[in-house]
This record gives structure tokens, sequence and C-alpha cells, in this order.
């Protein structure tokens, strides 16, 4: 992650904590990844199914481009740790976000009828 | 982890700059506590997205929210970002003055966009769509403000960190500190991309 733990603690140091251009790089797909959702929303550039996959997949791709570019997470012997914490955590969230929607979805469209 | 940072305090008894003992186990902990914090701010998207439709005749997401303005706190939030990582590398490379500088430019961009939100909150509320007037208001509210407590809080652990800095240096016991604030900044940044997609892109739809 951030602090060192490494043997080869010298070379891998700046990749450690990110360069300069590591940051310009996520900086830059990040700004990318924003623009183009509120573009095609503020310009209604699709329709509405549309819209909402594209902007979906932009905050998701931009949501690991801010972990890889901006918290270092990644697979290595000293990372790996966080990495899977993440992981968990995102499977937790997916069960609680995904399946609250469809239950209380399903329950409300029983109700109408 | 743990195993490998053991290794090293026994492997290395001469002093060096970086940080083997308990800094490591610090930072992770830190981030099991990010963890948490992200099953909080779960649990509120949850809660959004089951009560935003609920306006009780009251003004939807398309009617209150101005994207442009939304667009602008997002910059804000993505320079403070870069910003932030800049201090962390001067950090590393010991240099206090670039560090300090650099943290008081993303103080200044996280101030803007905490400045922005509370304008918005305020209008809000003084045309009358507070929190207590729809299911909608309440979880929106509920949602943008709890992430603005968050940088709220982030800003002032930075002036606190600004002045270690400037009073103490750049010791390996700051910069583990200033390493748990960048996760906690940037994690935030994080919640602002799903706050701006799932709130504001999807509420004017």
């Amino acid at each position: 992650m951030s602090a060192q733990t490494d043997l080869h603690a010298d070379h891998s140091h700046e990749t450690d904590h990110g360069s300069v251009k590591s940051y310009l790089v996520g900086f830059a797909l990040s700004v990318i990844l924003t623009a183009i959702p509120f573009w095609a929303v503020m310009t209604a550039q699709f329709d509405k199914a549309t819209n909402i996959w594209l902007m979906v997949t932009m905050a998701i791709v931009q949501v690991v481009v801010h972990l890889k570019y901006f918290l270092h997470l990644n697979f290595s012997e000293q990372g790996r740790a966080n990495t899977f914490a993440f992981l968990f955590t995102a499977l937790i969230i997916v069960m609680v976000v995904g399946l609250s929607i469809w239950i209380i979805y399903a329950s409300n469209a029983m109700m109408m009828h | 982890m743990t195993a490998i940072a053991h290794v090293h305090q026994g492997a290395n008894t001469a002093p060096d700059h970086h940080h083997h003992d308990t800094s490591e186990n610090t930072i992770f902990g830190f981030w099991l506590y990010l963890m948490t914090d992200c099953l909080l701010f779960a649990s509120v998207f949850a809660t959004y997205a089951v009560l935003f439709m609920n306006t009780a005749g009251g003004v939807s997401g398309r009617d209150i929210f101005e994207l442009d303005y939304v667009a602008i706190e997002t910059a804000a939030l993505l320079f403070s970002s870069i910003t932030y990582g800049f201090a962390m590398i001067a950090a590393h490379r010991q240099n206090k003055g670039a560090t300090l500088g650099w943290l008081l430019v993303t103080f200044a961009f996280g101030a803007v966009f905490i400045g922005m939100e509370v304008n918005e909150f305020h209008h809000l509320i003084a045309e009358g769509n507070g929190p207590s007037r729809s299911a909608f208001l309440s979880s929106f509210f509920a949602l943008v403000g709890m992430h603005g407590l968050h940088v709220t809080a982030g800003l002032i652990w930075m002036a606190v960190m600004m002045i270690e800095v400037v009073k103490r240096g750049l010791g390996r016991q700051t910069i583990t500190r200033l390493s748990c604030l960048s996760l906690f900044w940037h994690f935030l940044d994080i919640v602002w991309v799903c706050v701006f997609t799932v709130v504001y892109l999807m509420g004017v739809l």
C-alpha cells in the first residue's frame, strides 16, 4: 500500500507511493470518465436506458481508476491484504444495495397490483 | 503482510527512512476502518435508491439539481485528490515546503467544495425544500450531507496535519498520519463519484 515492506524497497519505492506521472495518468482518466457522463446527460445525447448504462459503466471504471492510481491497490505481496479487504467489502456492498433495491422494488410492484 | 514486516524488523538494524514498525499496521487498520465506512455509505445509498421517487408532491431531482454547478464541485474535489497526491510525494521526498504548499492547495479545493455544498443546501432549505419536505429530500440530505461531513472532518484533520508538519517536520509518525489522511481523502473522492452518478446524473434523467 503506502508504507514499504518489500525487500527491494529502494527500487519499488516510487511506484509504491505513486509517482507524479501515475497521479497525472489517474487524473487525466478521471477527467475523461467524469466528462463523458456529464456531457451525455447535459446535452441529452442518448435515450434514458443508454444514458444509465453509460454513466454506471463510467462510474465503475472511474472507481477502479481511483483505486489503482490514487489508492495504489494492487496484488503485490504487501498490498494484497488491502485489496482483498476491499474486494470483500465490495461483495457485501453489492449484496446490501443490490438485494435491498430488488426486495423493495419487487414488493412495491406487488403492492400496486 | 504482518509476517513480512516481522522479517524486516529482525533483519534490518540500520536506521533507514522507511517505516517498518507499526506504521504498516496503522495504515492497514485505517484501511479496514475505511471499508466499514464504505458499508455505512452503501446503506445510505440503498436508502436513497429506495426513497428517491417518493417526493410527496414536492420537487424531484429534475427540478432542483443544476448539473453545471455539480460539475464544478466535482472538479474541485478531483483537483484536491491529485494535489493531495503531490503532497504525499513531496512528503516522501522530505520536502517540507512543497508538502505544506500542496496541503494548502488541497485544503483550498476541499473548502471550495464544502462552501458550494453548504450554499446548495442553504438555497434548497430557503426555498422550502428542506429535509423534512419529502422522503426524497430526507434521503438526499442524509446521503450528500454525510459525504459533506466526512469532507469537513478531512479538512479539520488536514489543518491539524499542516500544523504538525510545521512544528515537527516530516518524521516517520507524521508521514504515517499523512498516509492515513491520504487514504481518507481519496476514498471520499470515490464516494463522490458514486454520489454524482447516482444522485445528480440519474436524478435529472
